[in-house]
């Protein structure tokens, strides 16, 4: 195996990896600020990617629907947090994990009702259509680049975001101690909305991109959010830092436990029999990982600073 | 007392058989829909329903009464809407299944309790070897069908070293072993990839570098999606086959130019000649504006295959009935069409390229991949 094609699967990785950042950066923050189990995760997503292709082809232009797809997120995260999730956040995980997962139902039935069963057209923008060279003659997606290259700037945005303005520092404390903060005269309901809708929006960018990629249909958004709670898990809930790198540990593990064990496994057998042994151990692969991480370190790698509730 | 009883009852059942009685000699059948209506995959459902619902139309059939729930992709809804409809809605005919695991779920127990299966799209290997039964019936295909034919389209067209790959699933096994069965050459890789999954990039870049010549795959509704945009948007060319099920009629306006050019075997295309398919296909479009599909087509087929043996005979006849579906006397939208001795379709499989006719993208028939096409599990069927 060339080494061009291991530099190629790790890029590939890098993006997967990437686009599970932006599913997971809402999530643990939603987590972290609010200890609010948000299945509905998923639903933003899908909502995303829905207003993305929709107005992609009313407009024509695949830069407003991603604004679209991140902008209606952000706003039916808006509403949803006002109307469902502010009754929540008191209520113990049970009944958030029930209630969410009554808005998946009535967010896919929805989505059915609006726009029907076929999956709906999405493509790459032309401009980042095809591949363009590398160094060393490797070859790669221009649209995959622009995915990594824009997660690392959500990535980027965050960090400065938490880390050096005020409103960070609000979100920060209001993640140590929601009642003292406020007490201290803040408006934490509002911080809450805010956190909410930025969450939904960065899910709602990263169903409108990987939509054009893959398919935009009802339903995509809950194999997603599956890896998404794997990543904040590894990553340690509530940290912007750990959803980074459980992230790109997932992403990781997951494409080149696809790409290598199933070779490993021919070395010393049957092929077809190491191609399934091979690819039902690469799919179990992530799961492993997060059965080691809890085992070594429970808190997840990076578990956040906060010493509050979640 | 007994006198009373016995006139009350008398009159009942005359009062009963009295529809039937100034009408034709028809029987009445009540058909029970088993299919999938909501969640992942229900487009195939919804299709399957169409088109059964559109030969009753056409029909103007009085005589079927169908009833139809949605199993949401699930065997234990599955399961529960056969219990309701044998036990208190005393249906003769279940029909409906979009999904192999749910047909083997519903299927063997239907078949055997003495009501009549006909199924619209699942053919599992299972049912058609040594499990068969003589209540059951396939309309639409057994599983390895349609890649047995790609197989077989490759070694005419002089492919020598495939790359295949397929979920890692029953079905997607079926599929890889369809397309060995008749495929000659060699082996490039051969991978089975998640259930569900949307990302392809590492699959494809071992294409990339597998030296293949040509490129088979099964991937049902938005794998396939996914698969054949990735795999246009990463400028690799190497040719790509596939079975019907990921170039059909309602995936490939989603899947848009990436999939043009590309052949795909079929058991049914809309440009099939014969009159009861440009009928179909016309009475479709008018009905539901929109195309019709491999699984309305399916879901059309059926219907008639059921009216053609209500005509016959009545459902209370088991022997009479089971004998009249097997005779399939009815004109099936893919032409010649005839049941093997395990119940299931002999029929042409033909190769379709996906192409543009105007700014709708659908398949035209190139060739037939597979003439007068039985399945291989046929002689291990005892009835």
């Amino acid at each position: 195996m060339s080494t061009l094609l291991i530099v190629e699967q790790v890029l590939n990785g890098l993006q997967l990896g990437v686009t599970l950042f932006l599913m997971a950066a809402g999530l643990t923050l939603v987590f972290g600020v609010m200890g609010l189990i948000n299945l509905a995760h998923g639903s933003l997503y899908m909502i995303g990617a829905f207003c993305c292709a929709w107005v992609t082809v009313e407009t024509g232009s695949f830069w407003l629907g991603l604004f679209a797809g991140m902008a209606g997120a952000a706003l039916v995260g808006a509403i949803l947090e006002v109307v469902v999730m502010q009754r929540l956040y008191a209520r113990d995980h049970l009944d958030q994990v029930l209630a969410t997962f009554a808005l998946i139902l009535i967010a896919s039935e929805g989505t059915r009702w609006l726009f029907g069963d076929v999956p709906l057209f999405l493509d790459v923008p032309d401009a980042f259509s095809g591949t363009m060279e590398l160094v060393g003659g490797l070859t790669y997606s221009k649209y995959r680049l622009l995915i990594i290259g824009v997660g690392l700037l959500v990535a980027l945005g965050l960090y400065w975001l938490i880390a050096k303005t005020r409103l960070g520092m609000r979100i920060r404390a209001g993640e140590s101690d929601r009642e003292m903060i406020a007490a201290l005269g803040v408006n934490i309901r509002l911080i809450y909305t805010i956190v909410f809708a930025l969450g939904a929006g960065l899910a709602g960018l990263a169903g409108s991109m990987v939509g054009a990629l893959s398919s935009v249909q009802v339903g995509m958004g809950e194999p997603v959010l599956i890896l998404a709670f794997v990543v904040i898990v590894i990553g340690g809930i509530g940290s912007i830092k750990g959803a980074l790198i459980g992230a790109i540990l997932v992403g990781l593990v997951d494409t080149l436990g696809r790409v290598f064990l199933p070779t490993l496994f021919g070395l010393f057998m049957e092929n077809s029999d190491a191609t399934t042994i091979g690819s039902s151990l690469a799919s179990m692969a992530i799961y492993i990982v997060m059965a080691i991480v809890l085992a070594v370190r429970p808190q997840g790698l990076f578990p956040a600073t906060g010493s509050g509730h979640a | 007392m007994k006198k009373t009883l016995l006139a009350a009852t008398t009159a009942l059942s005359l009062a009963a058989l009295s529809p039937l009685a100034v009408s034709t000699a028809q029987a009445d059948v009540k058909v029970g829909m088993i299919t999938t209506l909501s969640g992942g995959g229900a487009s195939l459902g919804v299709d399957v329903r169409d088109g059964f619902q559109l030969a009753l139309k056409l029909a103007g059939d009085q005589q079927i009464e169908l009833l139809i729930e949605d199993d949401g992709r699930k065997p234990e809804n599955a399961i529960k809407i056969a219990d309701k409809f044998i036990s208190s809605d005393k249906v003769d005919v279940l029909t409906g299944i979009i999904w192999s695991n749910l047909a083997m779920a519903v299927v063997p127990k239907t078949v055997r309790g003495g009501t009549f299966y006909v199924s619209p799209n699942a053919g599992p290997s299972a049912l058609a070897g040594k499990g068969c039964h003589q209540n059951y019936f396939n309309a639409a295909w057994q599983n390895d069908n349609l890649h047995e034919a790609m197989g077989n389209y490759a070694n005419d067209t002089g492919y020598k070293n495939s790359f295949i790959l397929a979920p890692n699933y029953p079905a997607g096994k079926d599929s890889l072993t369809g397309y060995k069965r008749f495929y000659k050459g060699e082996l490039a890789g051969e991978i089975y990839t998640k259930l569900g999954q949307t990302d392809y990039a590492a699959e494809i870049a071992q294409i990339k570098n597998s030296g293949a010549d040509s490129v088979f795959f099964f991937l049902p509704g938005g794998m396939g999606i996914a698969f054949m945009k990735q795999y246009a948007q990463s400028g690799v060319d190497i040719p790509v086959l596939g079975p019907a099920f990921s170039f059909d009629q309602g995936i490939l306006g989603a899947v848009g130019d990436a999939a043009l050019g590309v052949k795909n075997s079929s058991q049914w295309s809309k440009d099939l000649p014969n009159a009861a398919n440009k009928a179909f296909v016309a009475a479709f479009q008018a009905e539901y504006g929109r195309l019709p599909s491999l699984y309305a087509s399916q879901g059309f087929d059926t219907a008639n295959l059921i009216i053609s043996a209500a005509a016959k005979s009545d459902p209370s006849d088991k022997d009479a009935f089971r004998s009249a579906l097997k005779a399939a006397d009815f004109e099936s939208v893919r032409g010649k069409f005839s049941f093997g001795s395990n119940n299931h379709p002999i029929q042409n499989i033909y190769v379709r390229e996906v192409i543009k006719e105007g700014d709708v993208l659908t398949n035209k028939i190139v060739s037939t991949g597979l003439e007068d096409h039985q399945d291989a599990y046929a002689a291990d069927c005892k009835m």
